[in-house]
């Protein structure tokens, strides 16, 4: 008995049983649509959050003091002084894995213009934080090496800021604001960079020298933080090692005494929000998953009572020379053909159903080709799986008994 | 007649274990059919005919015994060696057709030979239209089993146990289901068949039917009670004509 007829055989009987076969196959097709969708929502939030991150940055690396103690009593990081400026030359002079750096110090307060007032926080940074935080200017210009050799009282703002200060549609670039009395003039628009996926908005943020900030309005020597930005993001982690050991050269460490400083990377995070994505990616196709077993498990109970119902078909086929193994692969096949019907379905729903999720929720969704090779595959085995057993029994029948089943 | 034996059986004796009893559904059970000859095995229900049967057509092998089918020993033949006999030597006629449902006469009369990969499936079709034309359906090729009467279905399982050109057909209480018109008009096909040189077996327990064919064989309790050469075999085509003519 050739193939070729077992399938003519198998989709005739599937044929003369349409709604059956289609609920049955309703199973495998909703299993395989809920897989597919759940891996492209999966996946299509972990690229969204990996996006945002490298929007931010992703080989931003950002340096705090730490682990300074006074009289046994550990201080919090923004009072800590074990950065100095020293080391931000050290740095930015020695190492051979970071494209930028930039000192970080900050203030808190309101921001002053005319009648208007917004809460923000004022940055003072190097002209590097630019290109480390993947800013880029709209309009103006940033400030120069000059404006932080002479601690300038001029800043760059964000679009938050401009929105709030200059509610009217002026032109911010030249005009003086405030920040805790002290005047500075904007010579800069940030391009807007919207809401980062921490929920922060990137665009509420003052930018100035960060000379001006320590002397005229911290009143301080040393450095809050320092960011900088690895030439590559697979560098991190040698970039990271290699500022370890400036500072702790710098601070004159010994080898048991642990750092006075936490240096930690984007892609550090990255990788953490990876794998918790890649974690919650598994949790949902699990759960699609087993909605994909019980469609297997439909299938076997539809095989059982077909074989059952068919008793004295098969009884027939059997006494006019159908084997035992051509009953054997009837079934299996019937089996099969609703399977990967089901699961070709299952994957033209689930995948329009992730474009449609795409389109009108804005939510992103990629269909990675391996989670529709693998449902496929998987609904497959199910076919086969599910199906041997009431196959095999049908193959077993006794012809003599199965032609005369009432 | 001519002397080459389609069936030859030889102390045939087939035993069931029912619990701690032996069932002997046949004894010793000897005889051989010609080819071209029109034999019914009569008996009533317990006299091991349907056992005779299941061993005539391959289905069962017997406890002791030899049985040659078309020169083959079958005995010691294994499930699928016996499954390819079948499909080439043996057409099977049901007392209830059993066909497959809603499916076209031709589809079920080309099933035998879908088991038999030396068909093409154009070899298959012809074959099988050459078939339901020789009784007399070659106008309802593509009915589905669910629109035809008894009489047609039955036909159309003729048609399927004629398909493979087969040494010996089997038919098993073929008239049982029909009523006596439509059961003469089936002996008639089958007195037809008998007269083209076909070589049938015809199980029943209607004594009636006897009278239609060459030779009787009667069982009882297992055994052959008797073999009789049938020398003035009736027409069925006549009997036909005497019954009363249904009003539709």
């Amino acid at each position: 008995m050739n193939l070729t007829n077992l399938f003519r055989i198998a989709l005739k009987a599937l044929s003369n049983n349409k709604m059956r076969g289609f609920l049955t196959m309703l199973g495998i097709i909703i299993g395989v649509a809920s897989v597919i969708t759940m891996l492209a929502l999966g996946q299509g939030s972990k690229k969204g959050i990996q996006d945002q991150i490298s929007e931010m940055g992703a080989n931003m690396i950002m340096i705090q003091p730490g682990a300074d103690t006074r009289g046994g009593v550990r201080q919090s990081a923004s009072s800590m002084e074990t950065l100095k400026m020293a080391d931000y030359e050290s740095i930015r002079n020695e190492s051979r894995f970071i494209s930028a750096i930039s000192p970080s110090v900050n203030s808190a307060g309101q921001l002053i213009y005319g009648a208007n007032n917004t809460p923000s926080t004022i940055y003072g940074v190097s002209a590097g934080y630019l290109d480390i935080r993947r800013y880029s200017i709209d309009d103006g210009m940033m400030f120069t090496e000059q404006d932080i050799a002479t601690a300038a009282k001029v800043c760059i703002v964000g679009k938050t800021v401009v929105d709030d200060l200059f509610p009217d549609g002026e032109n911010p670039v030249g005009k003086v604001v405030r920040f805790n009395k002290i005047p500075f003039r904007i010579i800069g628009v940030l391009k807007s960079k919207g809401y980062n996926s921490m929920g922060m908005d990137q665009d509420n943020i003052v930018l100035a020298p960060y000379t001006t900030i320590q002397k005229r309005i911290l009143a301080i020597t040393y450095l809050q933080g320092m960011t900088a930005s690895a030439i590559r993001e697979e560098y991190s982690q040698a970039a990271i090692e290699e500022i370890t050991d400036i500072l702790r050269r710098n601070h004159k460490l010994k080898d048991a005494e642990e750092d006075d400083f936490n240096i930690r990377s984007m892609e550090e995070l990255s990788s953490t929000i990876s794998s918790v994505m890649d974690m919650l990616t598994l949790l949902l196709g699990a759960i699609a998953g087993i909605s994909l077993l019980v469609g297997g498990i439909g299938i076997m109970n539809i095989m059982y009572v077909s074989v059952t119902e068919r008793t004295r078909e098969i009884g027939l086929r059997m006494s006019i020379g159908a084997k035992g193994r051509d009953i054997l692969a009837q079934f299996l096949i019937e089996a099969i053909l609703i399977s990967i019907t089901g699961g070709l379905l299952g994957v033209l729903i689930g995948g329009g159903l992730s474009f449609l999720i795409r389109l009108l929720l804005n939510f992103s969704a990629v269909i990675q080709p391996w989670s529709v090779a693998l449902s496929f595959a998987v609904c497959t085995l199910t076919g086969i799986f599910f199906g041997w057993y009431p196959a095999k029994k049908a193959a077993k029948l006794d012809p003599i008994e199965a032609i005369r089943y009432e | 007649m001519t002397n080459k034996h389609v069936i030859r059986l030889e102390n045939i004796s087939r035993n069931f274990v029912v619990g701690d009893e032996t069932v002997h559904a046949l004894r010793n059970v000897s005889f051989s059919i010609g080819e071209g000859e029109f034999v019914t095995i009569m008996g009533t229900s317990g006299s091991g005919k349907s056992t005779l049967l299941n061993t005539l057509g391959c289905l069962d092998t017997p406890t002791g015994g030899e049985y040659y089918l078309d020169g083959v020993s079958v005995r010691l033949m294994g499930k699928n060696a016996r499954a390819t006999l079948r499909n080439r030597k043996i057409g099977f006629v049901f007392q209830s057709y059993n066909l497959l449902p809603k499916t076209t006469a031709i589809e079920n009369v080309e099933l035998p030979l879908m088991y038999n990969p030396s068909y093409s499936a154009s070899a298959r079709r012809r074959k099988a239209v050459e078939s339901l034309v020789s009784v007399g359906l070659g106008d309802r090729l593509n009915h589905k089993s669910n629109q035809m009467s008894g009489g047609q279905m039955q036909r159309v399982a003729i048609a399927r146990a004629l398909v493979n050109d087969p040494a010996v057909i089997l038919a098993d209480e073929a008239t049982g289901n029909l009523d006596s018109r439509t059961s003469h008009e089936i002996l008639v096909l089958f007195q037809r068949l008998h007269s083209q040189g076909r070589t049938i077996i015809f199980v029943t327990h209607n004594p009636e039917i006897s009278q239609y064919s060459s030779r009787n064989i009667q069982l009882k309790d297992g055994r052959v009670i008797s073999n009789t050469i049938n020398n003035h075999i009736q027409s069925a085509a006549e009997a036909l004509a005497k019954l009363p003519v249904d009003n539709d």
